[in-house]
C-alpha cells in the first residue's frame, strides 16, 4: 500500500482519481477548490476517463451532476460553504431521484460575515436534504470516506447521495502521511457502476422528476426515509468490510477510552484528534475521560450514541455550528433528543465553539473536560448551552 | 398504471413509466380554449408541430381532426401559428365551464 504525504484535498482528489467517475461537474470554492482543480489536471493528463464539466456556478454543478447521474453515469463533485448553499435547491432533488452522487465537501463557515475558515454551519444547513453525511477526522479518513461513500450510495438498499466532509484548512490544507490503496485495488473495490433507471434507456423508457402532488409525494418521501434507515446498516457493513480488506474499520460512531469513562466529549471531525490527545493526558492523571466521535451525522446514529453514553456521568456536546434557535447546536439538539427516553443518561452541556475557524486548543479541551468533571461531581451543569471561546 | 399504490410498490426513485401523462388529465387550467374549424383547415400541420402539449388530434388518415381538451392548456400557440387568413382555422374563445 503506497504511503503518501497528502493534504485532505489531495487525499480526496486521489480517491476520486482512483474511483475514475464517468462525470465530474464542479465549480471552485475555497477551501475545496484544490479537490476539483487537482482532479481536472488528472482529466487533462488523461489519467482518468472522466467527462469534466466546467460549469458557471454550483447550482449548475449539482444540476449537471443530477442529469448525468439520471442518465446512468457514476458522478462526483466537490464544494464548500456558499457553494454548498448555492447547490441547495438541487441537493434534495438528487436525493429524491435517488441518485448515487458523491460530493467531497469541505466544511467552512457560512457568510456572513464572510469567512473562509472551518466550521460546520454549511454542512449542517443541508442536513435534512436526504444526503448521507460522513465527517472525517484527518486526511486518511478523508481518503477512506470518499471510497466508502461510493460503496454506500451505490448499494441498492440506499441509493441516496452522500457527502464525505473534511474540516476547512485544518484537514483540507494540512499535509499528513496517509496509506493509499493501489489503483487496481480501488477499481476492484468500487466495481462496476450499476444503473437502476436511466433516462437515456430507450428500451426501458421512464419519466423522472414528474409532478407529484397530494396523491404520491408522501409515498416517495416515505421511500427516502426508508432508504436512510437502511443506510445505517449499509454504512456499518461497508465500514467493517473496509477494515477486513484494508485494515481500517469504520462505523457510525467511534469511541475512544469510553468503556469505563465517567466524563466524555462528543464531537465531529478534526476536533476529535485534539480531544484524543487530551483524553490520553487525563487518563495518565487518573481522570476517566473518553471521546465519542460521531462519524456519520446522516443518518443519525441515535442507538449507538445511547449505548455509548449509557454509563457516562457528564458529557460535553461539541457543536461547530449554531442553530440560532436558542436551543444549542445541531449535534446537541439531536443527541439530547436521542437520550430523552433513557433512564441512564449523562448531564449534557452544549459547547458551541470554533465558529469561523476560531481555534480549539488542547487547553480548551482540557477546560471542557474539567467542567464535565465538576458537573459530574455536583450533579449540575452551568447552563445547557455555552458559547465557548467567544470574547465576553 | 395501478391507482393508489403504497410506497413499497413504487418504482425506484421518483421514476414512473414513460407516457403516463396520457392518463393524467391536465386540461382544466385553460382560461381560453382553441376551437378548430374544419371547413377552414388546409391540413398544413403547423398547429400539430407547434403545440407544446401534443394536443392536436389526428384521425386515422393522419389528418388534423381537432383538439384534445383533456390535455390542451389553452396557450394559443396553435391559433397564432395557423396560416389561414382571418378568421383562422383555429380561434381562441373564452373558456366557459
Ligand atoms: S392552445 Fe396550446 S396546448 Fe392547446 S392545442 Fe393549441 S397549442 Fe396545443
Ligand atoms: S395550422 Fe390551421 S390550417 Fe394548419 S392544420 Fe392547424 S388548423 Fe389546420
Amino acid at each position: 500500500m503506497p504511503q503518501l504525504a497528502k493534504t485532505g484535498n489531495e487525499a480526496m482528489a486521489e480517491a476520486m482519481r482512483q474511483i475514475n467517475p464517468d462525470v465530474v461537474a464542479a465549480y471552485p470554492i475555497t477551501p475545496a477548490t484544490e479537490i476539483v482543480m487537482i482532479f481536472s489536471q488528472f482529466v487533462a493528463d488523461g489519467l482518468v476517463n472522466t467527462e469534466y464539466v466546467a460549469v458557471e456556478s454550483e447550482h449548475s454543478a449539482m444540476s449537471a451532476c443530477v442529469g448525468a447521474s439520471a442518465a446512468g453515469a457514476r458522478v462526483m463533485t466537490g464544494t464548500s460553504s456558499q457553494g454548498l448553499q448555492l447547490m441547495s435547491e438541487i441537493l434534495p432533488i438528487a436525493a429524491a431521484l435517488r441518485l448515487p452522487i458523491v460530493l467531497c465537501d469541505v466544511n467552512r463557515a457560512l457568510s456572513g460575515p464572510i469567512n473562509i475558515h472551518c466550521d460546520h454551519s454549511d454542512t449542517m444547513a443541508v442536513r435534512d436534504f436526504g444526503w448521507v453525511q460522513i465527517f472525517s477526522e484527518n486526511a486518511q479518513e478523508a481518503y477512506d470516506n470518499v471510497l466508502q461513500a461510493m460503496k454506500i450510495v451505490e448499494d441498492e438498499r440506499v441509493r441516496l447521495p452522500a457527502m464525505a466532509t473534511t474540516d476547512g484548512f485544518i484537514i483540507s490544507h494540512c499535509m499528513e502521511k496517509i496509506d493509499t490503496l493501489e489503483d487496481a485495488v480501488v477499481k476492484n473495490y468500487v466495481g462496476e457502476h450499476k444503473v437502476i433507471n436511466s433516462v437515456l434507456d430507450v428500451d426501458k423508457p421512464i419519466t423522472l422528476g414528474s409532478i407529484d402532488l397530494q396523491d404520491y409525494y408522501f409515498e416517495h418521501r416515505m421511500a427516502m426515509a426508508d432508504a436512510m434507515n437502511h443506510a445505517k446498516q449499509v454504512i456499518v457493513e461497508v465500514g467493517q468490510d473496509f477494515g477486513r480488506r484494508f485494515g481500517r474499520s469504520y462505523g457510525m460512531i467511534e469511541t475512544y477510552q469510553l468503556d469505563d469513562a465517567e466524563v466524555a466529549i462528543v464531537a465531529l471531525g478534526s476536533t476529535c484528534g485534539t480531544a484524543r490527545a487530551v483524553v490520553d493526558e487525563l487518563r495518565e492523571k487518573g481522570i476517566k475521560a473518553g471521546l465519542l466521535k460521531i462519524r456519520v451525522f446522516r443518518p443519525f446514529p441515535a442507538d449507538e450514541i445511547i449505548q455509548a453514553l449509557s454509563k457516562i456521568k457528564a458529557a460535553a456536546i461539541m457543536d461547530r455550528s449554531d442553530t440560532l434557535s436558542s436551543q444549542g447546536g445541531q449535534v446537541f439538539t439531536e443527541v439530547r433528543s436521542a437520550l430523552y427516553e433513557q433512564s441512564n443518561k449523562p448531564l449534557l452541556t452544549n459547547y458551541i465553539y470554533g465558529l469561523g475557524g476560531r481555534e480549539i486548543s488542547l487547553d480548551d479541551i482540557r477546560r471542557i473536560f474539567v467542567e464535565q468533571v465538576e458537573a459530574a461531581a455536583s450533579g449540575k451543569v452551568r447552563g445547557p448551552v455555552q458559547h465557548f471561546g467567544v470574547r465576553q | 398504471m395501478k391507482k393508489n399504490m403504497n410506497w413499497k410498490e413504487l418504482m425506484h426513485g421518483d421514476a414512473v413509466a414513460a407516457g403516463t401523462a396520457e392518463e393524467f388529465e391536465t386540461g382544466d387550467w385553460r382560461s381560453e380554449r382553441p376551437v378548430w374549424h374544419k371547413k377552414k383547415c388546409i391540413n398544413c400541420y403547423f398547429c400539430w408541430i407547434y403545440c407544446p402539449d401534443s394536443s392536436i388530434l389526428l384521425d386515422e388518415d393522419k389528418k388534423v381532426a381537432g383538439i384534445d381538451y383533456k390535455h390542451c392548456k389553452g396557450c394559443g400557440i396553435c391559433a397564432h401559428e395557423c396560416p389561414v387568413k382571418e378568421p383562422k382555422a383555429i380561434t381562441m374563445e373564452p373558456e366557459r365551464r
